[in-house]
C-alpha cells in the first residue's frame, strides 16, 4: 500500500499501524546482559576481570569468617585449639569473642538484671518511629512519637517519674510562651515568638524538673555504665531527630531578611562546620564543665548529643539550603500571591518540596552523624568502638582485632543501609512531578 | 504572538461587562528602581471596578514589573498605590490584605508540583480565608468545573498539560474569591493549541464582570475583551487608548512600530 503512496509527494496514512512487541535482544535477561555487562568491548573485558576478582577473593573470605570459624570458646587459645583440632591452617575468625562479651557489645556495663529497659525502648522507637516514617499510620500515634524522647529517658536514666512528666510539661509552656508574644504582638510574631518560646522551654527544663522527686521511681543507672550499640543508638538517633529540625531553623535562618537572624546562622554554620567534630566533643567532655555553676554539670551523654547535634544540624542547614535555592521562584511568589504569611508558606510550600529536593543530602548527613557516634570513644565513652578496648585487654581475648571491627561494622551498615532504603522508598513515594 | 493565534466563536457582549465608577486600584506618580536602573517612570493608573485592561510592550518595557508591584511581588520606591482602598507600604498587614483581594496568574502557571489539582485550589482558601476543608473543597471544585477540568482533580500539577495548569491556576486564584485578577502573560508559555482554551476561560471571567489587568501579546483577546489598551515602552505608559481606537489609530511612533510587528505576519 505505501508503495502507491511513496510514488507522490502528498501522503495520506492510509491506516493506523498497530504497536508490536520490541525485538527479543532488547527484552529480559538478554537485554540486561547486553546493557550492563558486554555493552562495549571494553566493558566485556572489565566484565571478565571482575569476575575473576571476585572468584579468588570470596572463597577466601568465606573459608575466614564461616568455614574455619570458631564460634564458642571461652578464649582466644581455647579457639586456636578447637581449629587445630580440626586441621585448620592459616588465619580463621574467632567468633567466640564477640559471643561472650555480646551483652557488653550491645549494653556496655548496663547493670544485667535493668536490660529489660533498654531492650523497651528498644522496642518503643519502632512504634515510635513508625508513624513518623510512613503516613499510612494514623496520625493520632504521633503523640506517642512526641513522648517517646521523655519516656526512653526514664527507662534508660531510671530515677522518679515526676521530673519526666513535669519535663513533658515543657513543651506545653513553650507553646503558651510563644501563643503569648503572638497575641501581644498582634498574629505577627514569627521569629521573635519562636525564641521566646524555646527560652521557656529550656528554662522549664533547667529548673522546675528537678525540685519535685516524687513518684514511681526505676532504679538509677549512670551514664557510666552506658555503652555499646545502645550507646550508638542514643547519639545517633536523638542527633538525627534534632538535627532536622535545628537545621531547617538555620537554614531558613541563613536567607532570612532580618539582618541579625541571618548573621547568627551563618556565624553559627561556618564555625561549627569549620571545625573537627573531635574537638567539640572534647570540648563537651572537658570545657563545657567550666560554663556551669559547680554541682550543676550536665550529664557527659547529654552534652556530647548536644554537641553532636550541633555538628549534624550545620550541616543540614547547608543542605536544605541547596533545597531551598533548587526550587523556582515562582513557587515563592505563587504563594506570596495567594496571600499566605512566610511561615505558612514555607511550612505548606516551600519546605515540603525543598525538603523532598533535599532527601539524598539529609540521609547522607543522617548516615554520617551515625558514624560519628564512634569518634566518642576518644572522649573515653564505651561506645561500640570504645568497648572493643577493655574486650582486648582481657588476657583471654588479647590478640583478636579483625573480628571486633567486622562486627561492629556490620552492626552500622546494616543500619545505614536500611536509612539509605528508606530515603530511596520516600524518594519514589513524594515523586509527583512526573517528569 | 499573532492575531490569529487567538479566535473565539461568539463576540463577547458588552454589555454584560459593565464598568463602575468605583476605582479599584490607583497608581499615582510610582516610581521603581532594580538598583541604579530605572524600570518604572511616572506610572500614572486608575483602574475602575469592572475594568479589563491589557498591557502590551516590547520586553523589558517594565510591563510584568507594573503589575507585581500591584500584590508587591516587587516593591516601588516612590509614589502610591492604593489597591481597592488599602494603600500598599512596608506593613506586612496591608500587604496579606492586598494578596488576598488580589489573585494572579503567572507565565510558568505555578502550581504547587507536591499537591494534588484539588489540594492547588483548596490550601489558600483553608490556611488564609480559614474557610472549612469541606465548604473550600466544594468551591474549588465549583471552579474547576468553570475552567472545565473537574475529572482532574485529584491528579498532580505535572500530570496535566500546560493549558490545563494555567486553567487550574486561574481556578486557584479565583478560589480566594478576589475582586481583582493580574495575568502575567498567562499564555506566552503555551501551544497555540493550549492558548485558545486559557483565553476562553480568561474572556468568560471578563464577561462577569471580573476587574482584570492582563499582560498578555494576544492582540485578539485584547481587542474582544480590554476596555483599554496600554502601550509601555521603556518604564514608562507611552500611550493608552479604548482598543478599537489603539489599533487603529496608534497616535506615537513607537506604538506604530510596536504593532507592526507584531500584527507585520
Amino acid at each position: 500500500m505505501s508503495d502507491v503512496h511513496a510514488q507522490t509527494v502528498a501522503y495520506v496514512a492510509p491506516s493506523q499501524i498497530p504497536p508490536s512487541p520490541p525485538p527479543a535482544r532488547e527484552r529480559g535477561a538478554v537485554k540486561w546482559l547486553r546493557a550492563n555487562l558486554f555493552s562495549s568491548i571494553s566493558n566485556g573485558i572489565l566484565t571478565v576481570i571482575a569476575i575473576l576478582i571476585i572468584a579468588y577473593a570470596l572463597p577466601a573470605l568465606v573459608q575466614w569468617a564461616f568455614v574455619d570459624a570458631v564460634w564458642s570458646a571461652g578464649s582466644l587459645s581455647e579457639c586456636r585449639e578447637i581449629a587445630a583440632a580440626r586441621g585448620v591452617e592459616g588465619a580463621f575468625a574467632c567468633w567466640a569473642v564477640i559471643n561472650e562479651r555480646f551483652n557488653q557489645f550491645l549494653f556496655g556495663f548496663y547493670p544485667e538484671e535493668l536490660y529489660w529497659r533498654p531492650i523497651l525502648t528498644f522496642l518503643l522507637m519502632f512504634a515510635a518511629a513508625a508513624p513518623i516514617l510512613f503516613n499510612a499510620i494514623p496520625r493520632k500515634a504521633l503523640i506517642g512519637s512526641a513522648l517517646f524522647p521523655f519516656v526512653a529517658y526514664w527507662l534508660l536514666w531510671g530515677g522518679p517519674a515526676a521530673p519526666v512528666i513535669l519535663a513533658i510539661i515543657g513543651p506545653v509552656v513553650g507553646y503558651v510562651a510563644f501563643r503569648f508574644v503572638e497575641k501581644a504582638m498582634h498574629g505577627d510574631a514569627g521569629a521573635t515568638g519562636m525564641v521566646v518560646g524555646a527560652l521557656a522551654m529550656v528554662l522549664w527544663w533547667s529548673f522546675v524538673p528537678g525540685l519535685v522527686d516524687a513518684g514511681p521511681a526505676l532504679e538509677p543507672v549512670e551514664s557510666a555504665r552506658m555503652g555499646g550499640f545502645m550507646l550508638a543508638l542514643i547519639i545517633g538517633i536523638t542527633g538525627i531527630a534534632a538535627s532536622l529540625p535545628f537545621g531547617i531553623l538555620l537554614a531558613l535562618g541563613r536567607k532570612s531578611d532580618l539582618i541579625f537572624i541571618k548573621t547568627l546562622s551563618v556565624i553559627f554554620i561556618e564555625f561549627i562546620r569549620g571545625v573537627p567534630l573531635i574537638t567539640l566533643l572534647f570540648v563537651a567532655s572537658s570545657v563545657l564543665n567550666y560554663f556551669f555553676p559547680p554541682g550543676t554539670a550536665l550529664d557527659l551523654i547529654l552534652r556530647v548529643v548536644i554537641m553532636a547535634t550541633l555538628f549534624a544540624s550545620a550541616y543540614m542547614a547547608e543542605v536544605i539550603r541547596g533545597g531551598l535555592a533548587a526550587l523556582p521562584s515562582g513557587q515563592y511568589e505563587a504563594a506570596d500571591s495567594l496571600g499566605l504569611d512566610y511561615w505558612k508558606s514555607m511550612r505548606l510550600i516551600i519546605l515540603p518540596q525543598a525538603l523532598k529536593i533535599s532527601i539524598p543530602g539529609i540521609v547522607n548527613t543522617f548516615i554520617g552523624l551515625f558514624k560519628d557516634t564512634t569518634l566518642v570513644s576518644v572522649i573515653g565513652l564505651l561506645d561500640p568502638v570504645g568497648i572493643i578496648n577493655p574486650i582486648r585487654a582481657d588476657s583471654n581475648w588479647n590478640g583478636i582485632v579483625w573480628e571486633f571491627y567486622v562486627f561492629v561494622g556490620l552492626f552500622f551498615w546494616v543500619f545505614c543501609f536500611g536509612m539509605s532504603r528508606y530515603s530511596m522508598y520516600l524518594e519514589r513515594k513524594l515523586a509527583t512531578d512526573h517528569r | 504572538m499573532t492575531e490569529t493565534a487567538f479566535s473565539s466563536e461568539s463576540a463577547v457582549d458588552p454589555s454584560l461587562m459593565k464598568v463602575s465608577s468605583e476605582v479599584a486600584i490607583q497608581i499615582s506618580n510610582m516610581n521603581k528602581w532594580y538598583g541604579e536602573f530605572h524600570v518604572l517612570r511616572n506610572i500614572d493608573l486608575t483602574v475602575h471596578r469592572g475594568e479589563r485592561i491589557v498591557i502590551c510592550g516590547p520586553s523589558g518595557s517594565g510591563k510584568s514589573t507594573l503589575i507585581r508591584c500591584i500584590n508587591r511581588l516587587e516593591e516601588h520606591q516612590q509614589g502610591k498605590i492604593v489597591v481597592d482602598g488599602t494603600e500598599l507600604t512596608s506593613d506586612l498587614k496591608n500587604i496579606d490584605t492586598i494578596r488576598k483581594e488580589v489573585g494572579m496568574c503567572f507565565q510558568h502557571f505555578n502550581l504547587f508540583p507536591h499537591l494534588t489539582i484539588l489540594e492547588n485550589c483548596t490550601l489558600a482558601p483553608i490556611w488564609v480565608r480559614k474557610i472549612p476543608r469541606k465548604e473550600a473543597e466544594e468551591t474549588a471544585m465549583h471552579f474547576l468545573a468553570k475552567v472545565k477540568i473537574p475529572d482532574q482533580a485529584h491528579k498532580y500539577p505535572g500530570q496535566l498539560s500546560g493549558g490545563q495548569q494555567q486553567r487550574v491556576a486561574i481556578a486557584r486564584s479565583l478560589c480566594m474569591k478576589p475582586r481583582i485578577m493580574l495575568f502575567d502573560e498567562p499564555t506566552s508559555a503555551l501551544d497555540p493549541e493550549m492558548i485558545k482554551e486559557v483565553l476562553d476561560t480568561m474572556i468568560e471571567l471578563a464577561q462577569e464582570g471580573m476587574t482584570m489587568i492582563c499582560v498578555t501579546h494576544e492582540m485578539g483577546f485584547a481587542r474582544q475583551v480590554a476596555n483599554r489598551v496600554i502601550f509601555m515602552d521603556q518604564g514608562q505608559i507611552v500611550e493608552q487608548n479604548e482598543p478599537e481606537e489603539f489599533f487603529k489609530n496608534p497616535r506615537s511612533d513607537r506604538t506604530k512600530l510596536f504593532l507592526s510587528q507584531i500584527l507585520g505576519h
